[in-house]
C-alpha cells in the first residue's frame, strides 16, 4: 500500500500506476467487505469508481492533509454519489482520515459511518451527500470561495451518471460557466447504469462530453480504470484557462469483479462470504483476518 | 368659522417602513467590516434590494440565475470554505424550491448560511398563491439546527441581521415587504430564542411575529379601553422558540392569541400550541391562514380578508375571555 506521507507523483507514470492499481483494488475489497458486513449498500458504484478515488488520493493529485484536514487552504474533494461510501470511506481511511478499525462499524447502529457521509462525523468529509444533484452546487460555492479569498487550491467533485439525470448539476454548471471557475473539477462516473437499469434506457445522457462542452466547460473523456491515463489528465488541470473542467470517466458498473461488472442488479448488490473469497482471487487481494 | 385644532404629535401619521432596506443597509455595513460576508442572489436584485450591494462588492456577490436548489447549495460550498454567505431571493421560492437543500446542506450539514426570505407572507398578495409564502415558517422551523427568525419592525431586522454575523449554524431570516411601523426603541437588542414582552398585561396575552406585532400592539391599545390588560409579546425567534415566554404566558394570563401572517396550522401558532398540550394546557386562539390557498388581492385586503388585523385579534381575544 502506498504511504500516504510520501508524494507518489516523484515515481515513474507506470509504476505509479502499478501502485494505484493494487490500492483502488484494496479499496474495492474493502468497500466489498463493508457492504457484505451491512448487508446494504452500493457495491456496483463503489467498485466503478475506486480507481478515480485512488488516483485522487493516492496518486498525488489532491493537495490534502489526514494529519489537519480542515487545513483553509486544502483541496476540497466532494463525493457527490454519496451512496458509494464504501469506496469513499475507505479511500480515506486508508489515506489516513481515521483508523481502518472504524470500516467494520460501516451502518452499524449509531456508527460514525453513514449510509451516506456526514462531514460532521468524520473528518475528509467536505459535504453530506446522498440525495444526488447536491455536491456540484456545493462545489461551484467552494471555488467561489477560493476566488473570493485569492487562494489557489482546487475543488473536485465526483458524480455519477444517472445522478446527471438531477437538474441541480445544470444550473451549477451554468454558473459554474458563467464565473469562469477554473479552478473546479467535474469528474463523471460515466458507468451506464443507475439504480433501475442501463441509463441509456432510463434517461438517455449520451452524448455526455458533448453537454458539458455545450455548458462551457473544457471536456475530456478517459478511461476510468486507466490510472496512468487518469494521472495525466489531472496533471494537466485546468484543462483550458477560464473554463471550468469536466472529465469524463468512461468506467464499469462492478469493475475488477467478474461476477458484478455490468449488471443493474449490483447497483445495490451485496456479495456473500462465498463472493467475498471469489473477490479477493479476482482483484489480488489477501483476505486479513 | 372656527379653525380646527391642531393636531396633536401622537395622531400623526406613522412613518412605515420596508424591513428590505433596514436587511440591505446592514448587509452593507457587515461587508465593509467583514471580508467573509458575500451575498447570493437568484436574478433577484432588485427584489433583494442588493443593486448597491452588488456595486460596492461585486467580488463578493454572486447572481447564479433562475436557480434556487443551486442557490442554496452553492451557498453551502461557500459557508464551509469560510465565507459567511446570505442567500436571498423571494421566500416562497429559496424555501419550497429549495427545501432538500435547505434540509440537506443547511440543517443536517450545518452549513453556516444565512437564508433572507425576501417579501414573506401575502406580500405578493395580487401575484396569488404562487408566490405567497404562507407555509415558509411551518416548513423550516421543523428543521434541526436552522434557527428560524421572523423580525417584526426595521429596527429588529437590522438587529437580527448584525447577530446573524457570529451566529454558529444556518438561519433562516423571513423579511417582509409589507409597510410596518417600528415597534421597537433603537436601543433594541436581538437575542436569539428569546421572545420580547412589548406590552405588560395579566388578562391575556398576545403572541405574535412579523407584520402582526403592530396589530397586535393596536388590539391592545383597544382592548384596554375595556378594562383589558393585554400582554403582548413578539415571537420574532420561531426556532429556537422561547418556551418560558409561552409557559408564563399560560401561568399568569387567561389564554393565548397568536397571530401570523402564515399558513394557521404549523407555524407561530402550532409551535405555542405543541408546548403547551405538553406543560401546562391552557386556552387558545390561533389566528392565521386557515388551511386554503389566499385568494388574489393587495397584502392589506388579504389580511383584513382572514381577520389578520388589529380588530381580528380583538375579536378574538374577546371571544376566548367570554368563554369561561
Amino acid at each position: 500500500m502506498a504511504n500516504s506521507t510520501t508524494p507518489a507523483s516523484n515515481l515513474p507514470i507506470g509504476e505509479q500506476a502499478v501502485r494505484l492499481k493494487q490500492m483502488a483494488n484494496e479499496i474495492r475489497f474493502s468497500a466489498m467487505t463493508m457492504t457484505n458486513h451491512a448487508g446494504l449498500g452500493h457495491t456496483g458504484g463503489d467498485l466503478s469508481s475506486s480507481d478515480i478515488l485512488a488516483t485522487l488520493y493516492f496518486g498525488g493529485i489532491l493537495q490534502i492533509d489526514p494529519a489537519e484536514p480542515t487545513r483553509p487552504e486544502r483541496d476540497r474533494f466532494i463525493m457527490s454519489k454519496g451512496h458509494c461510501s464504501g469506496a469513499f470511506y475507505s479511500t480515506l481511511s486508508f489515506k489516513g482520515f481515521f483508523p481502518r478499525t472504524q470500516l467494520s462499524t460501516y451502518m452499524d447502529p449509531l456508527s460514525l459511518l453513514n449510509g451516506h457521509p456526514d462531514r460532521n462525523k468524520l473528518p475528509g468529509v467536505e459535504a453530506n451527500t446522498g440525495p444526488l444533484g447536491h455536491g456540484l452546487p456545493i462545489a461551484v460555492g467552494c471555488a467561489l470561495a477560493a476566488r473570493m479569498r485569492g487562494q489557489g487550491w482546487r475543488t473536485f467533485v465526483l458524480t455519477g451518471d444517472g445522478e446527471l439525470n438531477e437538474g441541480s448539476n445544470w444550473e451549477a454548471a451554468m454558473t459554474a460557466q458563467q464565473y469562469a471557475l477554473d479552478n473546479l473539477v467535474v469528474i463523471v462516473d460515466r458507468n451506464r447504469l443507475q439504480q433501475g437499469d442501463f441509463t441509456e434506457k432510463i434517461i438517455r445522457m449520451d452524448p455526455m462530453a458533448s453537454k458539458w462542452i455545450a455548458f462551457g466547460f473544457a471536456v475530456e473523456e478517459v478511461d476510468g480504470h486507466d490510472h496512468a491515463a487518469l494521472l495525466e489528465v489531472f496533471s494537466r488541470l485546468p484543462l483550458k484557462s477560464g473554463k471550468p473542467t469536466c472529465i469524463v470517466a468512461n468506467t464499469i458498473k462492478g469493475k475488477g469483479v467478474s461476477f458484478a461488472e455490468n449488471k443493474p442488479a449490483w447497483h445495490h448488490g451485496v456479495p456473500t462470504r462465498e463472493q467475498l473469497a471469489l473477490a479477493a482471487a479476482e482483484l489480488g487481494v489477501e483476505i486479513s483476518q | 368659522m372656527s379653525t380646527l385644532p391642531a393636531q396633536p404629535e401622537t395622531v400623526a401619521a406613522e412613518k412605515l417602513y420596508d424591513c428590505r432596506d433596514a436587511y440591505s443597509q446592514a448587509l452593507e455595513a457587515m461587508a465593509a467590516a467583514d471580508p467573509r460576508v458575500c451575498a447570493i442572489v437568484s436574478d433577484s436584485v432588485s427584489s433583494t434590494k442588493l443593486k448597491p450591494f452588488s456595486q460596492k462588492f461585486p467580488e463578493r456577490f454572486v447572481n447564479v440565475g433562475i436557480a434556487e436548489q443551486n442557490m442554496v447549495g452553492v451557498g453551502a460550498g461557500l459557508a464551509n470554505s469560510g465565507m459567511v454567505p446570505y442567500v436571498c431571493a423571494a421566500s416562497c421560492f429559496i424555501t419550497a424550491r429549495a427545501m432538500e437543500q435547505v434540509k440537506v446542506d443547511l440543517g443536517y450539514a450545518k452549513g453556516n448560511v444565512r437564508l433572507c426570505g425576501m417579501s414573506s407572507g401575502m406580500a405578493y398578495g395580487e401575484l396569488g398563491p404562487t408566490h405567497h409564502s404562507i407555509e415558509d415558517v411551518a416548513w423550516t422551523r421543523i428543521i434541526p439546527n436552522l434557527a428560524v427568525v421572523v423580525p417584526a419592525d426595521p429596527i429588529e431586522t437590522a438587529a437580527v441581521m448584525h447577530y446573524s454575523l457570529n451566529h454558529q449554524g444556518p438561519m433562516f431570516l423571513r423579511i417582509s415587504r409589507m409597510p410596518v411601523r417600528a415597534v421597537h426603541t433603537e436601543d433594541f437588542q436581538f437575542t436569539l430564542g428569546k421572545a420580547n414582552t412589548l406590552r405588560l398585561g395579566n388578562d391575556i396575552t398576545l403572541m405574535a411575529n412579523g407584520v402582526m406585532v403592530s396589530r397586535a400592539l393596536d388590539a391592545a391599545e383597544s382592548l384596554a379601553l375595556l378594562g383589558i390588560h393585554a400582554r403582548v409579546v413578539n415571537m420574532s425567534s420561531m426556532s429556537p422558540i422561547d418556551a418560558e415566554a409561552v409557559l408564563d404566558a399560560a401561568r399568569t394570563t387567561r389564554g393565548i392569541v397568536t397571530a401570523e401572517e402564515a399558513l394557521a396550522s404549523g407555524g407561530l401558532g402550532g409551535a405555542v400550541a405543541e408546548i403547551l398540550a405538553v406543560h401546562h394546557p391552557a386556552r387558545m386562539r390561533i389566528l392565521g391562514v386557515p388551511g386554503v390557498f389566499a385568494p388574489t388581492g393587495s397584502a392589506e385586503f388579504l389580511l383584513e380578508h382572514f381577520g389578520l388585523t388589529a380588530l381580528g385579534i380583538h375579536s378574538a381575544a374577546l371571544e376566548l375571555l367570554g368563554e369561561r
